[in-house]
């Protein structure tokens, strides 16, 4: 199984070296053939479970409750200017 | 004073037979003695526990009572969210982040008065199962240092198991709290999802994630569950439903319970020893009264597979926001901001959640999305559907909590699918959403082995009423490491 | 070779909500940067999304003014990428099942209508917003600053069937979902200040094909003007490609409004997959008949519907009929004014007149001003009385907008009764006879138009206090 690591690793925006590459692309390999177990089964009739409580129509009502501690999400930002979050050059 | 339990200690303390301040002491010296050789934890915060514990003695000064937790020193998974206090997620991406607000089970604390002794050590991101995968160090089983206290609250089992708190909260996705709870010797319990918020705990896989309690015995356990169960409106996924004194369900009466000992389980890949225990506590609770039976669901086998593409996935998701542009490290590499994520990214993650990050990104890509996410999905239904039928039979279904006592630190480092594949008996919980709880039940070359037991969604007390009944009359509980 | 153009849009409108999508912050427009942010709608670790019901419901009510299928269950889904103004590298939206599906908008094209079909209306949270240093956009920018008060904001996105067949039609249709979504009160919808945008699909085929050309994606258009002129230049570029034998590349461009050209944005990083999966921190919606039905009720009349009432029941003209309907609040006005003066044709011409001439001069809209439905049908029965003449109300009603005095304060205060006592009238009549021999001597000699001449001047003596026709009556008596 060839699995493109260059490119999962692209969306995924990790920087990995050469040597975690070959490593990684073995190591999900084998997983990946542990999961084509389920292939075994017949899934045709059967939904999805995407969760276990079966809730639905959570809502919130449309109120405005204001964070008092937002100076510290701000302080928490690496590097930060004018109250805003900074950010090196987005384009090349 | 910091060997006995939240109940024994409630007590003394409402007695003024001991005080807070004293008790909370009593477990920072322990702490200070056996810590460097255990390494439960990544932050101490002495001085917020003893103001915790100044306050509870004013309480008890003044004549009012106490709430059961007042005064107890409680240790917490750095992966809930303290506000003011380091959380880091034993992962060097967020080694200096400060939360801006406090999950909602640690609001709770608050108000109830417990003593926070600290932040204890996990898995990176609580992706593991042995704490080997921690950005800082590993912690050390107290019973034997040179083996994992397992994962990935493996900080927690281990504090509760050295006496350096009275009990603590864990997170279990996969058997993250029961597994590290087996290898410890303590008890651990996930909840039913849904029945603990979730608002705070800093998300691996979020149809799966749920925090519970780390005791050392059952009814402590009962006790911390009460103290965090209950809906949450900033939690969409939590239930709606009342919460029942978990207490009352701390009955010594098995009587009539159909017990269900998972065939899956107690066979092929389980160490002998730990199926020659689990099959005694089986005979054990035929012996009170309990109706044990053998049960197949033969849809376990496939339940690592599922969760292995279902966990990252939502993982792979989860972990995005950790970019350095909001918090916590930034790559000084990097002249514009693809390379600044790609090098923040790779100097914070360990390799086990880089690892997670590419198998959960590769499940949900073009292409692949259904025949890996939407299969295991599918698969996850045909889990639950098997245990539905096992409930029809059975109150409580049975099976050891691992495939195997503690291991040797370093031993399983080296083939990720082998550690995925010791989780067999715990993943299929999460799967299906079910509460599960697990006790010491024997020790093979002195190490604990765990006893689990399943139950039907919301059906925590006859879980703790068949492991109370069992504990009552058995004496591994009371083993202690001898440290 | 004959070409057809085929467009769709892509819609985003930003709900009027109090607070955010998933979050309690205020959505309030302008505060300094990130004041209006929490834990969740930053990113932070841990935090969750909660939905919030308004906004919902205005979507609801969207949908259903655009004549859609509400689902009876829709789930939000997570759209994964990386970019600074998303806080968790995720946008939480809605994917395979939305909000809503197939419905249509009529449009009035050529003295017909054209219906637009609706593919689905689906509910997402907005981005947050950057400042970029070292140049005016993002080419060139050396650092980029990010605000998050934005983040979060509820949007509903609207996409369109590929109906359109011109850029033209385009522009008509944004200006018809404006309309209608503002006058349905769900969003403020100026693409100038954001709270609508939109995107475009097009291509072209030749004329009788049925399979669609290669399609471009354009963005960047700011208004609704934008949209034609991009759409055209887009169109141009297509036709120009095709007929010099090359084929159009499947890629976004980006409209430049000084050059007034699409510029092809060929990034590497372009080839998005979004890894869609359903959001697991949020349970599926799940509306009902009862909550649909009373949204429905909610809505009230479409403006359509309006139009065509007005034109059947009180007999006004097409052009009477838009005007009226053209802001929900003018509208609104119309109709409570209708309620206390049933003479629909002399209300819509005083408020289509007189009183849309002062809004526009003063740089106002009828929710700005002072005037109660009351207070200009007051007005407008005391003309019929006789109290004051139609010239004199003009006055009275730019001093009633002003000042939000009453017309009758105001007639007392200056006096302003009309004259119709025949001997006060007949006074200032003799006394302008004496005053203009050589017109009343044209008069009596057969120029009859004179008369109005001398009306005119008894109107002027009496400060147009005088009732013009009494006053033609007692001249044409006293002239015989």
């Amino acid at each position: 199984m060839q699995i493109d690591v260059e490119h999962i690793a692209r969306l995924a925006r990790l920087g990995l070296t050469g040597e975690e590459k070959k490593l990684y692309g073995c190591q999900l390999a084998r997983i990946l053939e542990h999961a084509e177990t389920l292939q075994k089964l017949n899934t045709d009739q059967v939904p999805p479970l995407t969760h276990t409580l079966p809730l639905k129509n959570v809502l919130r009502e449309d109120k405005v409750i204001p964070f008092e501690n937002t100076a510290d999400i701000v302080n928490n930002a690496p590097v930060e200017e004018g109250q805003m979050f900074k950010v090196p050059k987005i384009l090349e | 004073m910091n060997t006995k339990t939240a109940h024994e200690l409630h007590s003394l303390l409402a007695a003024k037979k001991v005080s807070s301040v004293e008790l909370t002491e009593s477990v920072f010296e322990r702490i200070e003695k056996v810590e460097d050789r255990v390494r439960a934890y990544v932050t101490l915060t002495k001085e917020k526990a003893l103001q915790a514990a100044r306050k509870a003695d004013e309480k008890v000064k003044k004549g009012e009572t106490l709430s059961p937790l007042e005064g107890i020193p409680i240790a917490l998974k750095d992966n809930l969210c303290t506000k003011g206090t380091l959380t880091t997620c034993s992962s060097k991406i967020l080694a200096n982040y400060i939360p801006p607000y406090n999950a909602t089970i640690i609001e709770k604390l608050q108000k109830i008065g417990a003593v926070p002794t600290g932040k204890t050590n996990l898995d990176e991101f609580a992706m593991g199962s042995s704490t080997e995968n921690s950005g800082f160090h590993p912690t050390h089983n107290p019973w034997d240092l040179n083996r994992v206290p397992g994962g990935s609250s493996g900080g927690s089992a281990a504090a509760v198991a050295a006496d350096e708190c009275i009990l603590a909260l864990g997170s279990d996705t996969g058997g993250s709290i029961r597994q590290p709870a087996a290898f410890c010797g303590v008890v651990g319990l996930k909840p039913t999802y849904g029945r603990v918020s979730r608002y705070g705990l800093v998300a691996f896989a979020s149809s799966l994630d749920q925090i519970g309690p780390l005791t050392k015995d059952v009814t402590d356990c009962a006790i911390l569950l009460n103290a965090i169960s209950g809906h949450d409106p900033k939690d969409s996924t939590s239930a709606d439903l009342p919460v029942p004194d978990h207490r009352k369900a701390l009955v010594n009466d098995a009587k009539r319970f159909r017990l269900g000992l998972i065939t899956e389980l107690t066979g092929k890949g389980i160490d002998e020893q730990v199926v020659k225990a689990v099959r005694e506590a089986a005979r054990k609770l035929e012996s009170l009264g309990a109706i044990v039976e053998e049960v197949s669901l033969p849809t376990f086998e496939y339940a690592v597979a599922a969760y292995y593409l279902i966990a990252p996935a939502e993982a792979s998701s989860n972990l995005a926001r950790y970019d350095g542009v909001k918090y916590g490290h930034r790559s000084q590499e990097g002249s514009d901001l693809i390379n600044m994520y790609y090098n923040t990214r790779r100097e914070g993650f360990g390799p086990e959640v880089k690892r997670r990050i590419m198998l959960g990104t590769y499940a949900l890509s073009a292409g692949y999305y259904d025949a890996y996410y939407l299969k295991a999905l599918k698969v996850r239904q045909l889990i639950k559907e098997d245990f539905d039928k096992a409930f029809q039979r059975f109150d409580v279904l049975l099976s050891p909590t691992a495939p195997s006592v503690s291991f040797k630190i370093g031993e399983k480092t080296a083939d990720p699918l082998s550690m995925y594949l010791s989780d067999i008996a715990t993943i299929p919980v999460n799967l299906a959403g079910l509460p599960a709880i697990s006790l010491p039940c024997g020790f093979a070359e002195d190490l604990p082995i765990g006893l689990q037991l399943i139950g039907e969604a919301f059906a925590e007390e006859k879980l703790l009423q068949v492991a109370y009944t069992y504990e009552q009359n058995t004496e591994w509980h009371k083993r202690k490491p001898g440290l | 070779m004959k070409y057809e153009t085929v467009i769709g849009l892509e819609i985003h409108a930003q709900l009027l909500t109090e607070s955010k999508m998933f979050c309690s912050c205020s959505t309030r427009f302008g505060a300094k940067p990130n004041t209006n942010i929490c834990p969740v709608c930053t990113g932070q670790p841990g935090v969750l999304p909660v939905v919030n019901k308004k906004a919902i419901e205005l979507a609801i009510k969207s949908a259903l003014a655009l004549n859609c299928r509400i689902e009876h269950r829709s789930v939000f889904a997570r759209k994964n990428y990386f970019y600074p103004d998303l806080p968790k590298n995720f946008q939480i939206s809605q994917f395979e099942l939305p909000l809503a599906t197939k419905g249509y908008l009529d449009l009035k094209l050529n003295g017909g209508k054209k219906r637009i079909g609706i593919t689905r209306v689906h509910l997402e949270e907005d981005a947050g917003k950057l400042v970029h240093k070292g140049a005016a956009r993002i080419m060139g920018a050396t650092e980029s600053l990010v605000d998050y008060n934005r983040t979060g904001t509820p949007l509903m996105e609207i996409v369109s069937e590929p109906d359109l067949r011109s850029p033209q039609e385009a522009k008509l249709f944004m200006e018809a979902l404006q309309h209608l979504l503002q006058f349905i009160g769900v969003c403020d919808a100026k693409m100038e200040e954001g709270s609508l945008r939109c995107d475009a699909n097009i291509s072209i085929r030749p004329a009788g094909q049925i399979k669609f050309g290669v399609k471009t994606e354009v963005k960047n258009m700011n208004s609704f003007k934008a949209v034609e002129k991009a759409l055209l230049a887009e169109e141009k570029r297509h036709r120009e490609v095709l007929t010099e034998g090359g084929t159009i590349l499947q890629e976004t461009r980006f409209f430049d409004d000084i050059t007034d050209t699409t510029t092809g944005m060929r990034s590497k990083e372009y080839s998005h997959d979004y890894r869609y999966f359903p959001e697991p921190d949020l349970v599926p919606v799940m509306p009902g008949q009862n909550w649909i039905e009373g949204i429905k009720k909610g809505i009230g009349e479409l403006p359509e519907h309006k139009s065509e009432r007005f034109k059947k029941d009180l007999e006004l003209s097409a052009a009477d009929a838009e005007f009226l309907i053209s802001s929900p609040a003018l509208a609104l006005f119309f109709e409570e004014c209708l309620k206390l003066y049933p003479k629909a044709k002399i209300l819509a011409n005083w408020i289509m007149g007189d009183l849309t001439a002062y809004l526009n001069a003063n740089n106002l809209t009828i929710e700005k001003v002072d005037l109660s439905p009351a207070a200009l049908t007051d007005m407008l029965k005391e003309i019929d009385k006789g109290t004051i003449s139609g010239k004199i109300a003009k006055t009275i009603l730019t001093e009633m907008l002003k000042t939000g005095k009453t017309v009758k304060d105001i007639i007392k205060e200056q006096g302003l009764t009309q004259i119709s006592d025949e001997g006060a009238l007949l006074k200032i009549a003799e006394e302008v006879i004496k005053n203009n021999p050589k017109q009343v001597e044209e008069y009596k000699a057969g120029k009859h138009t004179l008369i109005m001449f001398l009306v005119g001047q008894v109107m002027k003596l009496s400060k147009g206090r005088a009732q013009p026709e009494a006053v033609q009556k007692l001249l044409r008596e006293k002239l015989i």
